[in-house]
């Protein structure tokens, strides 16, 4: 065994052992954090694949910002697990069912070899990925990217014109207004007679 | 450099946007029409600009991605065509329901350039991301309309279903990538043409996967679930724009995918476009009977529409392709105007979208319920109408390439769905109006209206130059 199979068999175990975690652990935060296991072991194979762009840009986007969104999200709802575990078992012969299906096909995809796969050419250009994808990225792709450009502006637009409500009649605090704010305008001196005190009060 | 003329109206469409949507920032409510004619001049302007650039050859741009032929030239100029009137129909739709805002034309605009980005596209990575940005504008826009739960009902499903509907047709395209080695569709062609016996289990894998995309977003039958709820929870605006425009696209989607991406693959593909068509046909004339909702009876009348393009597309031949383009075209018309009445019947505080808001339009709109009879008379294919010629020419198409059983069939359906589109005629003219006369509508409104009506008649009797355009489309290639 080679050093390489090595780390791999060493970060599949850890992979497929956090995934598992994830959909067993009872506290939805450790789910969380399994998950996060699981991206950072299958970025490590995707590196080990030479992948490295794809690697470091899993753990970055998904790992660095999508899982600290979901994190965040996970702990401010109020979760009740037992609630969301209610049906469990009603749910699992159609789960097994599914999931024997699914396994029974991939076993005949990976066993028919339809696919003809075959293992990536190592170190099939002199240059790493991540100069490669920058040397096309603007120049050969530069409609793609340009339309992906346009989509987030779009993503944008529909964001804000779904969410931004301006509501008249909130009250809200100006810091301006409350600044600039004179005695006068808040108290009033009323004059009036002294009132004699009432007995029993 | 790549060259940029080819692509001159999409980057004229999409400065106008960005345009369009800085000058609505600095616009008061009462200024908002300057928003709305700003983006018909867009429109025209982008008219102009693809008119004057047509040629008959191909030209390809950005390294094959980008491809400028007839067939893109036609469906851009219907498509701008479309877009316009829909704006011009909802103008006091929106007006009426305090929508009249700047994002609603941007929104548009957007779609519209995802659709043109769609119909030029040449690799399957431009046709899927003109496909997500025409269809991120349309979820927005459904849900445009945002204190009304049943816009926001439709707009999360539209959302959910498009979300795996496109997740299909990516993981097809990733397989195809896989099988080819490219992106590029005309390349994607050549290696699937010279690939081995033994490697076409894989492809038909790839092809169903793209096969389910389109269905979905085409709404043929068994994949059309979305589409009754998101026509009828939509803005009666939205639903005009939604089942139109797109459906040009869609079908640009559909040749550049199985025509000019997988012809070789033509015996497969066909066979599951048969199945879908009949479905579709059956499914779509014979639920449509049970709808009491104009716009969900619209829905189901669409997918029965989409059965006969599809079979159009099935046959396979230049013939079958240049008729499906033609019913296209001819539906996007029939199908915007009569959405254009519903808009126009709608007042403030009242949605035109039950039959018996139909009953005895003739007695408070002479005029408007003429135009519905015309519409209805071409989507049931009545000899005079467009709808006649249309349903005329795929059949055949249908009958000339042996497919005789599917042609009877097809008319069977036709008389099946007639049913219903009679039964708005009888509303509107031998019925007694229920409810006070309403509707009324800007005169440039009534114009676009009336002449989007009257010209499936006119293309009915004089169908002459649009079908040798469409013949000509194909014959090129």
């Amino acid at each position: 065994m080679t050093f390489v199979q090595f780390l791999f068999y060493f970060f599949a175990a850890i992979q497929v052992l956090a995934a598992l975690r994830v959909v067993t652990v009872k506290n939805p935060v450790h789910a969380a954090l399994f998950l996060v296991l699981t991206f950072v072991s299958a970025a490590c194979m995707w590196i080990l694949l030479e992948a490295e762009f794809l690697g470091l840009l899993l753990v970055l986007v998904y790992v660095g910002a999508v899982m600290v969104l979901f994190l965040f999200v996970v702990m401010m709802l109020d979760v009740n697990i037992a609630e969301m575990r209610e049906g469990f078992a009603s749910y699992m012969p159609v789960a097994l069912v599914v999931a024997i299906i699914m396994v029974v096909e991939m076993g005949m995809v990976l066993t028919q070899r339809i696919f003809n796969v075959r293992p990536p050419v190592e170190k099939v250009a002199d240059v790493s990925n991540t100069e490669a994808i920058g040397a096309v990225m603007y120049t050969d792709y530069v409609y793609p990217f340009e339309i992906a450009a346009v989509i987030l502006l779009v993503a944008i637009i529909a964001a804000i014109s779904l969410t931004l409500r301006r509501r008249p009649a909130t009250k809200y605090q100006t810091p301006i207004e409350q600044i600039k704010v004179r005695r006068n305008d808040r108290v009033r001196l009323v004059s009036m007679k002294a009132e004699k005190k009432e007995n029993g009060s | 450099m790549p060259d940029l003329t080819p692509a001159i109206p999409e980057i004229f469409l999409l400065t106008m946007a960005c345009v369009v949507l800085v000058v609505d920032l600095f616009l008061k409510q009462e200024q908002r029409h300057l928003t709305f004619w700003l983006t018909q001049l867009t429109l025209v302007g982008l008219f102009l600009l693809t008119w004057n650039g047509m040629q008959t050859t191909t030209v390809t741009t950005f390294g094959g991605s980008f491809i400028r032929d007839s067939l893109a030239d036609l469906l851009k100029l219907f498509t701008y065509v479309v877009t316009a009137a829909v704006l011009f129909y909802s103008r006091d739709y929106l007006k009426d329901r305090n929508l009249f805002k700047g994002e609603y034309p941007v929104l548009v605009l957007f779609s519209l350039l995802g659709m043109m980005v769609m119909i030029s596209a040449g690799s399957f990575l431009t046709l899927y991301m003109g496909l997500e940005l025409l269809s991120l504008s349309l979820y927005a826009l459904v849900a445009f309309n945002r204190d009304s739960s049943e816009a926001s009902e439709a707009a999360i499903k539209y959302f959910v279903l498009g979300a795996i509907a496109s997740g299909m047709l990516l993981y097809g395209m990733s397989i195809l990538y896989g099988l080819t080695g490219t992106l590029d569709l005309a390349s994607v062609a050549e290696r699937l043409a010279a690939a081995p016996e033994h490697g076409r289990v894989s492809i038909l894998f790839g092809m169903v996967f793209i096969l389910v995309g389109l269905a979905f977003k085409l709404g043929a039958v068994p994949f059309h679930m979305w589409m009754p709820d998101v026509y009828q929870g939509a803005p009666t605006s939205v639903t005009a724009f939604l089942g139109t425009a797109p459906k040009l696209a869609g079908f640009a989607m559909l040749i550049r995918l199985l025509v000019e991406g997988m012809d070789s693959q033509q015996a497969s593909w066909g066979q599951i476009m048969m199945l879908l068509g009949v479905l579709s046909l059956a499914i779509g004339n014979i639920v449509a009977i049970a709808q009491t909702n104009i716009k969900r009876m619209l829905a189901y009348s669409t997918i029965s529409h989409v059965g006969f393009i599809v079979l159009g597309v099935m046959i396979g031949s230049n013939e079958g392709y240049s008729s499906a383009l033609f019913y296209t075209v001819i539906y996007a018309l029939m199908s915007l105007g009569t959405f254009g009445i519903l808009i126009v019947l709608s007042q403030k505080g009242f949605e035109a979208e039950h039959l018996d808001d139909m009953k005895g339009l003739n007695e408070s709109h002479t005029w408007l319920a003429f135009l519905m009879l015309i519409l209805m008379a071409s989507m049931i294919g009545i000899p005079g109408t467009a709808g006649f010629i249309a349903k005329f020419w795929v059949l055949q198409a249908l009958v000339e390439s042996g497919h005789v059983a599917l042609a009877v069939y097809a008319v069977l359906m036709s008389v099946i769905g007639a049913f219903y589109y009679l039964r708005i005629i009888k509303l509107m003219y031998v019925d007694k109006p229920e409810r006070e006369a309403s509707g009324r509508q800007a005169m440039d409104t009534g114009v676009v209206l009336s002449v989007n009506s009257l010209s499936m008649i006119a293309l009915g009797l004089f169908p002459g130059i649009l079908t040798a355009t469409c013949l000509a489309v194909f014959a090129g290639g």
